[in-house]
């Protein structure tokens, strides 16, 4: 279809036993995870979990065993994703480093930084942010202002980040700053530059943000004159943006773009099996769950064949997105009465973080764009 | 088994292009028997493509079928190919086969040699003409046994079917926004037309993998084993013609409304195949019992198990 291929693939001869793995290590942890967690999914922090995660091997699975990665397939990864995402694990403290930061210290980091940091997001020890967006640079990311001034030995960094998920309780933010001003406005994307920054630097203090549920997911950062030293600059200075924007497909196209809201939906249906619009709803739900799962495992298979496939991805998370922001709605109106205690917690949460799937990683509408460019649309 | 399906699609888009139109299409809903175009596909084979060799065919699997149908369902399907393809892999026999739904009804019923029924045998009945709604293709009557043999093979036949119809109906959507000038320019460069198109893409695609998964699930399990599959293409492509007919006439606009354009015969075809073999609720629902009575606790496991090794 118009040059977006989704050929499907397999999931590895590994997947049963896997499986069974994560699924007996998921019972024990899950145990006593209230619906609030389950709910917040990826967003939920929780190094204890993540630790135990690492000890698994379950981290950086698909990373060089020089540095404490498991070598294994991007599809074993994807077995694994998908199991955490389908009971609501909470993975937030290693979703990041997993996801994105890790893969790209691998591809562009030094030598040293690959061996001081990924065994550390290995074992589930570190945990990442992604410092983008700011007071005034959203879905227009490139105009972004947070300067990082070139001085001796390292950058000094003033200026100010928004909406950083979970960044007060993690230990290093992959961020993007702006090292040299743009050429001409047209040309923003120049001058910027990825630095990893230890979030417990002096200078930086960081104001949680209460999101729509109460929970604090999200903060504002404020960099007040803040040393970096020149062996944290990732890849090269000034090619930020080529960097940053080559990791879209990765993080667009995984699992997490459309099981957000899946638990909801396995948790409620005992309770709905006497409501006559049950069947024909769920059967709809499971039919989409399905179809986003094969276009999510299409694209995790081009990755797996080092292809970067960033239009497939964008397709299939807007796809997701949608999906996934409409269940808590859908499961909602098919109650005839009350929902029971423990489905009530979950969807009226659910409902409320269910806003942030078609934000967060790109919206709904740079999403759209991105399409109708594939599609030779403008 | 890869390079059989290139060489087949190829034989049938070729076709489809040269010998077949709007005026192929218009032809079909005046009763008028698509004689010559069914003599091409017969002289290739295809009909008989899915029948094992000892019978003339050349044991086409499932997957690569589905391939060809909605490369026909591209071009409105213009000839019940899908169908006596479909009808073949039960009972292989000469000339048109069609696929009756457990009511009796069968596309063109009135122009087969034979007729596959829910008892999943051949018979040879006399049809009461009919027209499919909205699509005026013939949908034809006759007293057969019941049963539900027919039931997945044409869901899968016209989920396929949909699959091209939504792929094609999309690319004249897209060529039209991108022709049509309003305010000085293309109206594909309004953020307003062109957001409703990526949507659209998004069930474009979304249909597209529903039917391929399916087609590889009967391949490896047979149409009983791939009923879960076979439900969610019917209901994916089902849903799928909802939004994207709905915005492509909204792009189209008042050409769009006319039977003076061509975007009318696929459309019109995408809304009454939806409703063959069973709408979007009859598949929902099957999914909808079956995951019920298993559970909440085994949806997931289920879903995930589909395709493991």
């Amino acid at each position: 279809m118009v040059g977006l291929r989704f050929d499907l693939r397999d999931t590895p001869p590994e997947a049963p036993a896997l499986r069974a793995e994560l699924r007996a290590f998921l019972a024990e942890a899950g145990r006593h995870w209230s619906p609030r967690v389950r709910a917040y999914s990826w967003m939920a922090f929780d190094r204890d979990f993540s630790r135990e995660v690492g000890k698994r091997g379950w981290i950086g699975m698909t990373w060089p065993a020089t540095y404490g990665g498991g070598e294994r397939s991007f599809l074993e990864r994807y077995v694994t994703l998908e199991e955490m995402l389908a009971v609501g694990a909470p993975v937030g403290a290693h979703w990041i480093g997993d996801r994105q930061s890790g893969p790209l210290i691998l591809r562009l980091g030094t030598e040293e930084q690959r061996r001081e940091f990924i065994p550390r997001i290995v074992s589930g020890e570190l945990a990442f942010a992604i410092g983008l967006s700011e007071p005034d640079s959203g879905s227009d990311l490139a105009s972004l202002r947070t300067r990082a001034e070139k001085v001796p030995g390292g950058y000094r960094l003033n200026g100010r980040k928004v909406w950083t998920t979970n960044a007060h309780k993690c230990d290093f933010a992959i961020t993007l700053l702006r090292t040299s001003p743009a050429p001409d406005p047209k040309l923003k994307h120049q001058g910027l530059t990825q630095l990893l920054v230890d979030l417990r630097a002096s200078g930086i203090e960081i104001r949680p943000i209460l999101d729509l549920a109460g929970e604090e997911g999200f903060n504002e950062i404020t960099f007040d004159n803040v040393f970096v030293p020149d062996s944290l600059l990732i890849g090269t200075e000034g090619k930020g943006w080529e960097q940053a924007t080559s990791e879209l497909a990765f993080e667009r196209s995984g699992p997490e773009r459309y099981l957000s809201s899946l638990p909801l939906l396995t948790a409620a249906m005992d309770s709905l099996v006497e409501e006559p619009a049950a069947p024909e709803a769920i059967g709809r739900m499971l039919a989409r769950a399905s179809t986003l799962r094969q276009m999510s495992l299409s694209v995790a298979g081009m990755l797996q064949d080092g292809e970067a496939p960033a239009r497939e991805a964008a397709l299939v998370k807007d796809v997701g997105n949608d999906f996934e922001q409409a269940l808590p709605d859908r499961i909602r109106a098919l109650y005839s009465g009350p929902m029971p205690e423990d489905v009530a917690a979950m969807q009226t949460t659910m409902n409320m973080v269910a806003r942030s799937y078609s934000l967060r990683g790109g919206t709904r509408e740079i999403l759209r764009g991105i399409i109708a460019r594939q599609l030779g649309l403008r | 088994m890869g390079e059989m399906r290139d060489i087949l699609l190829e034989q049938v888009e070729r076709l489809l292009a040269d010998q077949s139109g709007p005026e192929t299409l218009r032809a079909v809903e005046a009763g008028v028997w698509p004689a010559a175009l069914w003599a091409e596909v017969e002289a290739l084979g295809l009909p008989l493509a899915m029948a094992p060799e000892e019978a003339g065919g050349v044991a086409l699997g499932w997957d690569d079928a589905v391939a060809v149908w909605v490369a026909l369902g591209r071009a409105g399907a213009p000839v019940p190919l899908a169908e006596s393809m479909a009808a073949a892999a039960f009972a292989a026999a000469p000339g048109f086969l069609a696929l009756a739904q457990p009511d009796g009804t069968a596309l063109w019923g009135r122009a087969a040699a034979q007729v596959l029924a829910g008892d999943g045998r051949l018979h040879r009945a006399a049809f009461t003409p009919g027209k499919a709604q909205p699509s005026n293709e013939p949908w034809d009557r006759a007293a057969l046994p019941g049963g539900e043999a027919t039931l997945l093979a044409g869901a899968l036949v016209n989920a396929a079917k949909m699959a091209g119809g939504l792929e094609a109906v999309l690319a004249l959507s897209v060529d039209y926004a991108n022709v049509r000038k309003q305010f000085g320019k293309p109206i594909g460069q309004f953020q307003a037309v062109s957001q409703q198109l990526s949507q659209a893409a998004g069930e474009v695609a979304a249909a597209g993998v529903a039917v391929a998964n399916a087609g590889r699930a009967v391949a490896r399990r047979g149409l009983a084993g791939a009923a879960f599959e076979i439900a969610a293409a019917k209901v994916i492509t089902g849903e799928a013609v909802a939004l994207v007919a709905a915005v492509a006439h909204q792009v189209h606009a008042a050409i769009g409304f006319t039977q003076d354009y061509h975007l009318h015969f696929t459309t019109r075809r995408l809304w009454a195949w939806r409703d063959a073999f069973g709408n979007e609720r009859h598949w929902a629902q099957r999914i909808g019992h079956a995951a019920l009575a298993r559970g909440g606790a085994q949806a997931w496991p289920d879903l995930a198990a589909r395709e493991d090794a």
